[in-house]
């Protein structure tokens, strides 16, 4: 099984998005998901960066690709949408219309904010293209299962959300922004204080979500350590880590030695909790009742 | 053209009364998971879809199907049945999202006119433009993140009827793109067709203070004695940084009917309500408010006023999206 590593999902300065790349490309991962996931008006501080990354991350064999943002309305976002295919490497479609602006039958992959939950819309991906496509987190394991082989039969390499905060909605609409009292339009990159988005709590204190800007993630850290062997036997072909500010080294470590069998599940939850103990897991949309439900053996608060 | 007034129709009743207040399509779906309300109680067997759509064709209406959640893999066969039965039936259009679906119904029932919907998020006329060209969409029902300004803009750079709500619930995260619901209870408006379901909600009443939970978490507290919000996930109260409050929307709901002008203007083909799970003298009221709404702006005479203030039910009212400061 492959190790992607998802675009990163928050607004870090330029120097940090740089310093993250540089090391990525020394990670026992396979493939690189690089670009603006989130936020069109994050883009400037750091686009002049992407090629010099893409450059170094192709340079040490890893295999690339630039993802579309994932809601598109304005003019530019469609501009930069349209410019996506001419930059040399695969694009990762989060938003479709990227997909509008894909030669016809040229290779694409899909990532995990487009809707794919069946076999029609694989084989109908498939027939456009795709040769990749990461599933919608919220997919229980017994989808997982039919899309793998619905993929492995349409020579599409099925992949799955394996770690990281879930990416569970987005929005018009700018929570950052709004929290501060502005406008989107207005923001004042509200969202630069928080590279690993902003803890949302319940009135009774209760870690639940993270501010993302437009985005609204998880709490928890997604973490299929304890279904590598059911995603395996599915036909998942690979699994995607999504960046954080703080160990995502030695996430990437962790998980290639999960793969490999030289450690188990427990070790890689245990090292993860030593990365940071406030970190809380949860694999609910893989195996549980809920998305935010834990099978590992410490329980989410 | 006077505007099309869409609007819901949860059970066969609302769609006779609906169409009776003089709306000129009801939309309504089957009673499973093929559609974005599945509630308890709610929605048509076979029998009463035929019966419903004939009744609503007597009476110079059309009926449209809402087939919006996204087949659940293995199990493609329901919601392709469903396509097949709106056909049947005699509905004037279907209204899906998934890309398998409308590739099936494009290449099986290529006789049966399709929408797309809401649940799809086609945010501009690219994506609008791209559904068209691929499955021969006809109209396209835009997401509840556009401002007025630019559903102007899609309708100009495309030939694609456009569809906007206008009243009713507000969806605050782009439509078809939200898992925060399925995080919290399991259940999803993509998977299951349900938002922050009934199912999952307590009321916890302690030394009169009212606490709503959903999934077992605390999002609403109010004093016993005041309203007590339904705890719909993104209109929860929160707290992050040393701010507490509604983080992402009020208990706010949609009310564009000062906007319909506009809208008009923007090149909008028609104006949907929100709502299959209000009762049918609810819908018969908000459509001959909003029948008599365009009907003026047809005959040029100035718009109603706060007509239906009285329906908010004291519920605060919000244009949201359509006017740009609400980002």
């Amino acid at each position: 099984m492959e190790l992607t590593v998802g675009p990163n999902q928050f607004f870090w300065s330029a120097d940090a998005w740089t310093s993250f790349y540089q090391d990525l490309a020394a990670a026992p991962v396979d493939r690189i998901v690089l670009g603006e996931l989130v936020c069109s008006k994050r883009l400037p501080f750091y686009q002049d960066r992407i090629p010099d990354a893409i450059t170094t991350l192709l340079g040490a064999g890893k295999d690339v690709a630039l993802t579309s943002l994932a809601l598109v309305t304005l003019k530019r976002e469609r501009k930069l949408a349209g410019e996506l295919v001419g930059m040399g490497v695969e694009v990762e479609v989060n938003d479709l219309t990227a997909l509008a602006h894909l030669p016809q039958g040229a290779p694409f992959s899909v990532g995990p904010l487009v809707n794919v939950y069946n076999e029609g819309t694989i084989s109908w991906l498939a027939g456009r293209g795709a040769t990749r496509i990461c599933l919608p987190p919220e997919l229980p394991l017994a989808s997982v299962a039919t899309l793998a082989r619905a993929g492995a039969d349409l020579g599409v390499i099925v992949e799955v959300w394996g770690h990281g905060r879930l990416p569970l909605a987005i929005s018009g609409r700018c929570y950052h922004a709004r929290m501060h009292g502005r406008t989107k339009d207005n923001c004042q990159f509200a969202c630069e204080d928080d590279p690993d988005g902003l803890d949302v709590l319940t009135l009774e204190g209760q870690p639940f979500l993270a501010m993302n800007g437009v985005q609204t993630l998880s709490d928890s850290h997604a973490c299929a350590a304890y279904q590598i062997d059911a995603l395996r036997d599915a036909g998942v072909g690979a699994l995607r880590l999504s960046p954080q500010s703080r160990g995502f080294d030695t996430i990437c470590g962790l998980y290639r030695q999960l793969l490999d069998g030289d450690v188990d599940a427990d070790h890689v939850t245990d090292a993860i909790g030593r990365i940071d103990p406030n970190t809380r897991l949860s694999d609910g949309f893989l195996t549980g009742a809920r998305g935010v439900d834990w099978s590992g053996k410490a329980a989410h608060p | 053209m006077v505007m099309e007034i869409v609007c819901p129709a949860g059970t066969p009743a609302s769609l006779r009364a609906a169409v009776t207040a003089g709306a000129h399509t009801v939309y309504c779906g089957f009673a499973d998971e093929t559609n974005a309300r599945n509630f308890p109680g709610l929605n048509f067997d076979r029998a009463e879809m035929r019966e419903g759509i004939a009744f609503a064709h007597d009476h110079g209406a059309k009926v449209l199907i809402a087939i919006n959640t996204f087949p659940r893999a293995g199990d493609e066969a329901l919601w392709h049945r469903a396509v097949a039965d709106a056909e049947s039936c005699g509905a004037d259009a279907v209204i899906l999202a998934d890309l398998g679906l409308l590739d099936h119904a494009a290449r099986h029932h290529s006789g049966l006119r399709r929408h797309l919907s809401v649940q799809a998020a086609a945010a501009n006329a690219d994506a609008v433009n791209f559904y068209a060209d691929t499955f021969g969409v006809k109209r396209v029902v835009l997401p509840r993140v556009l401002s007025v300004q630019e559903i102007a803009a899609i309708n100009a750079e495309t030939d694609v009827e456009t569809e906007v709500f206008v009243y009713g619930g507000l969806c605050v995260m782009a439509e078809g793109r939200c898992s925060l619901s399925s995080y919290a209870t399991g259940l999803s408006p993509n998977m299951n067709g349900v938002c922050s379901p009934a199912s999952h909600v307590e009321y916890h009443d302690d030394k009169g203070v009212l606490d709503a939970r959903l999934g077992g978490y605390t999002i609403h507290r109010v004093q016993k004695g005041e309203p007590a919000p339904y705890p719909t996930l993104c209109k929860g109260c929160f707290s992050a940084g040393d701010k507490t409050g509604h983080l992402f929307e009020d208990p706010v709901s949609l009310n564009a009917e000062q906007l319909i002008p506009q809208l008009q203007k923007a090149g909008v083909t028609a104006l949907k309500i929100e709502g299959r799970q209000r009762s049918r003298s609810y819908v018969a009221q908000v459509v001959r408010n909003f029948r008599a709404a365009v009907d003026a702006l047809e005959a040029g005479l100035p718009m109603p006023e706060g007509m239906l203030a009285r329906l908010s039910e004291g519920q605060a009212m919000t244009t949201g999206a359509y006017k740009k400061t609400w980002r």
